[in-house]
């Protein structure tokens, strides 16, 4: 069935069936590879996307319900990689393997997007969903705390 | 830019003098190539263009333990250019240019640190000499520096672009010749230099083995069942087929040998494979598969039967002494006291965030690869092996992996893919589902330990016994479950003895990040904790007095010298100390209710790390770690500082992660399937962690695992100074803890 969707700003058509979720749409039908398979039970947070601003696990979003809303990947986050958020990541070198990092940096973006400048505390609750196999937590810590401070822009949506 | 071959850098093969290949191969690929010495050849490594832009090969699996970074900066250094102008590209798999490239073991900054070292120093003398040569000055008043040789008395400089033509034409210097830098003129080694990858990282570029993507390619799932060498009577495979995007659904019949002994490598399991259009596709139509198992001789076992059978073996005779001088026995019954406890953990699985898989292209007779191993040079060997074809025609791409942990050690998923590629004469990418993926892992062995020791009237270690409960067959320990002879406090205790006695297991294990220390550690650090309260001493000052007596010698080794791989006692009451003063243990060790602090301290893999964790405990027995001091002993230079604090932090939240994880068995089936079930360490949970280095003057050693084993018995102290319960079982919550 073909459906409509906006990803990073880019109308496109898809025809897949409506309850295939959107992650597995992104990834091998866009071949848009950001976002990660890890669990398929919305538990790790590797496949994060923004639907109309907020994060939502993609692996466990059909993808008959992103039709008509704008989805932001990581892909899209920025057209230069020049995101706070991802400028953040970078001078702090937040990645160990770097699988989980893109679900990381949505959700932390989403984050910052409502709360500009997030306490220690409401990092903890907005970014415990995501799954750091390797234990990068201090260091994503760091990075939104150092991202808050450079200004990530509200999220446009 | 011209990147055409004539206007790099060329150098010929080195003749001899080439680097021993034990010094970079874990045992495993040693014996597979049948001991073959190649040498390294710079060329492989350095290409600088015309236009001056270098280019470094990373030769080795980047699994998140930073050696795209660190083994290129190694070259750099000693080649003399800026590591900004440093363009780093993955090799693919071959040996014989780049040595060894298996990622395990903590092995990759030791065994490379000379060899490298001395690559990138060549390529800089045969810059100097062609400058030389072409100005008519003699080289020894020739100079580098960032990417240019510079003649003081003439003036003179040229770019190494502009010298590489010439310089490719001289002879290759012997690499044992060549001259090293001073440490103290070092400019990229020691700086904190970030991921070459971490841009396409954040940008979220396609780099991972799950990313390959190729004209044509079908994606494949593998069903298998949780009990481990179940075999396929019946399914209903024409169904299957029929379903949307589905091209193939094959059964995999399996070449496992069932007997009371698997070995890391087993075979390939039994199982039955879905090829789709699409990932999703093929696994969506595993929902309507109908599979009649012959579920096999693995179905007798259960988690509660070991546990049982562990603690009637622990009544009897061990049968086998790994360790034994002086006379434990005598020296316990003239003990002033003696402490006996049982230590028990579980299975855990390896849960990397990125499953297994591999994508894998089968034509006329040749495989070409797309790998997400920690051991490339295994896994072709064992392809090669399964296929009936040669290694030389199977060529291996290295992808970056999101998350190795030891699993990757293993690569069953790459013949796997290589065997589904040759059913369908299409590119095939293979990759695990989750549930697969922890129900197939290649386990951490669970273990019992029956612990006995005995204490002088002054509180002084007198006599140690320690009986390990293993997984085996009488011959044959399984991979991970080993225990060393110089397992802390072997050679300290002035009576000891170490013994294993191992039941039969039909469930692949292997090793799990710190094999045996992330086990071993805990058991030995909880339990002198156990006889420091005893003796009513403060832990760590119990410890340093055990680390400072003389080594006893070992019968029959007294003349050996000690190497690297020897515990060097100064070193580890090193960062004892160390982390005593940063986490202000004098003053902070005494738990009170509900509150405590836990030091623990260990070597392996070359490494000394010591922690102290700061734990709260809630009535309902919830656990916060409010902080974590870590002290690492990992040689002369941390290559790069920040990523190595990075490694610390993950060692510790992996460590705190293991505590409350376990794999278990009913009638033989793994009853976990997801990370609900074999939980992570989540961001509320994980508290500040800081990380101090002791630098002694050896040799750089790795961060992957050391950073991990103290970890355990630090917090298992901790609890114990907050609530006077001893864990003695893990994971926590069977000994009545759960993170809060």
């Amino acid at each position: 069935m073909p459906l409509k969707l906006t990803v990073n700003n880019v109308v496109t058509t898809v025809d897949v069936a409506p309850d295939t979720p959107l992650l597995w749409v992104l990834r091998d039908v866009l071949n848009m590879k950001g976002a990660k398979y890890g669990c398929g039970m919305g538990i790790c947070g590797a496949c994060t996307v923004l639907l109309a601003g907020k994060a939502v696990r993609s692996c466990m979003t059909q993808v008959s319900t992103a039709a008509g809303q704008p989805i932001t990947t990581i892909e899209g986050l920025s057209p230069d990689g020049l995101h706070p958020v991802q400028v953040a990541w970078e001078a702090l070198d937040v990645p160990q393997c770097g699988y989980c990092q893109a679900g990381q940096i949505m959700a932390a973006t989403a984050l910052l997007a409502h709360t500009p400048h997030p306490t220690d505390a409401e990092i903890d609750t907005a970014m415990s969903g995501n799954l750091c196999r390797c234990g990068t937590y201090p260091r994503i810590r760091q990075a939104i705390h150092q991202a808050a401070q450079a200004g990530a822009p509200a999220h446009k949506s | 830019m011209n990147l055409n071959r004539r206007s790099f850098l060329q150098m010929t093969a080195l003749a001899g003098g080439g680097f021993a290949l034990g010094l970079y191969e874990m045992p495993w690929a040693q014996a597979q190539r049948g001991g073959r010495l190649p040498n390294l050849i710079p060329a492989s490594f350095i290409r600088i263009a015309g236009d001056g832009t270098v280019t470094l090969m990373a030769k080795s699996p980047e699994i998140g333990q930073g050696v795209k970074n660190t083994l290129p900066m190694m070259i750099a250094e000693e080649l003399d250019v800026n590591w900004k102008d440093v363009r780093v590209e993955q090799a693919d798999l071959n040996e014989q240019l780049y040595g060894g490239q298996s990622a395990g073991g903590s092995t990759s900054t030791p065994n490379n640190w000379q060899p490298l070292r001395r690559v990138g120093a060549a390529g800089r003398q045969m810059l100097i000499a062609a400058a030389a040569a072409s100005w008519g000055v003699d080289a020894g008043g020739c100079t580098t520096q960032s990417g240019r040789v510079l003649h003081a008395a003439s003036g003179r400089s040229a770019g190494y672009g502009e010298l590489a033509a010439k310089a490719a034409t001289l002879p290759v210097p012997a690499l044992d010749q060549v001259k090293l830098k001073d440490p103290k003129d070092y400019r990229i080694i020691g700086t904190s230099q970030p991921g070459v990858d971490t841009h396409a990282i954040v940008t979220g570029k396609p780099l991972f083995g799950i990313d390959v993507s190729l004209p044509g390619m079908l994606s494949a799932v593998i069903v298998k069942n949780p009990v481990f060498g179940a075999k396929v009577k019946s399914a209903n495979i024409d169904e299957v087929k029929n379903l949307p995007g589905v091209r193939h659904v094959l059964v995999i019949e399996g070449t496992l040998q069932l007997g009371s002994f698997i070995p890391g490598e087993p075979g390939m399991e039994p199982g039955v494979a879905i090829l789709a259009d699409t990932w999703w596709q093929a696994q969506s139509a595993r929902k309507s598969l109908k599979v009649d198992w012959d579920l096999g001789p693995g179905a007798t076992q259960s988690s509660e039967g070991f546990q049982k059978k562990a603690a009637e073996l622990l009544k009897g005779s061990p049968a086998n002494t790994v360790r034994s001088y002086g006379d434990a026995d005598g020296a316990l019954k003239s003990a002033a006291k003696v402490v006996e406890a049982v230590y028990a953990y579980p299975f855990i699985a390896h849960g990397t965030l990125e499953p297994m898989g591999t994508t894998a292209v089968y034509k006329e007779g040749k495989l070409e690869m797309w790998a997400t191993s920690q051991a490339p040079p295994g896994g072709r060997a064992l392809v090669a092996k399964a296929m009936g074809i040669p290694e030389s025609d199977i060529t291996v791409h290295m992808c970056r992996i999101g998350g190795g942990f030891g699993r990757r050690l293993m690569n069953d998923y790459m013949v796997e893919a290589a065997w589904l590629a040759k059913q369908v004469d299409v590119p095939v990418k293979l990759l695990w589902a989750r549930e697969d993926d922890i129900a197939h892992d290649s386990y951490r062995p669970g273990g019992t330990h029956g612990l006995k020791a005995g204490l002088d009237a002054q509180g002084k270690l007198v006599a140690w016994k320690q009986h390990l409960i293993t997984y085996g067959d009488g011959k044959r320990i399984v991979s991970g479950g080993g225990i060393g002879a110089d397992e802390f406090p072997s050679g300290y205790a002035p009576n000891y003895g170490l013994y294993t006695t191992a039941m039969p297991l039909i469930l692949r294990c292997g090793p799990l990040r710190a094999p045996g220390g992330n086990a071993y550690a805990w058991v030995g650090q909880s339990f002198l904790d156990e006889l420091a309260a005893a003796a009513g001493r403060d832990p760590l000052e119990f410890q340093l007095e055990i680390l400072s007596s003389t080594p006893i010698p070992i019968p029959g080794q007294e003349n050996q010298p000690k190497g690297p791989r020897d515990l060097n006692p100064e070193r580890l009451a090193g960062v004892l100390k160390l982390v005593a003063e940063k986490a202000g243990w004098a003053k902070s060790k005494k738990g009170t209710p509900g509150r405590g602090f836990g030091i623990a301290a260990y070597f392996c893999h070359q490494g000394y790390f010591a922690e102290v964790a700061d734990v709260s405990v809630d009535k309902s027995n919830k656990v916060t770690v409010n902080h974590v001091w870590a002290a690492g002993d990992v040689g002369n230079v941390i290559i790069n500082p920040q990523a190595a604090e990075s490694m610390g932090y993950g060692g510790v939240v992996d460590g705190l992660s293991q505590m409350a994880q376990e794999i278990t068995l009913e009638e033989g089936a793994v009853q976990q399937t997801n990370f609900h079930q074999h939980p992570l360490m989540r961001m509320r949970q994980v508290p500040p962690i800081e990380v101090y280095w002791r630098k002694t003057d050896f040799s750089p050693t790795g961060l992957g695992e050391p950073t991990l084993p103290p970890i355990l018995p630090a917090v298992s102290n901790a609890i114990f100074a907050a609530t006077g319960k001893r864990i003695r079982t893990l994971p926590m919550q069977k000994s009545g803890f759960s993170w809060a």
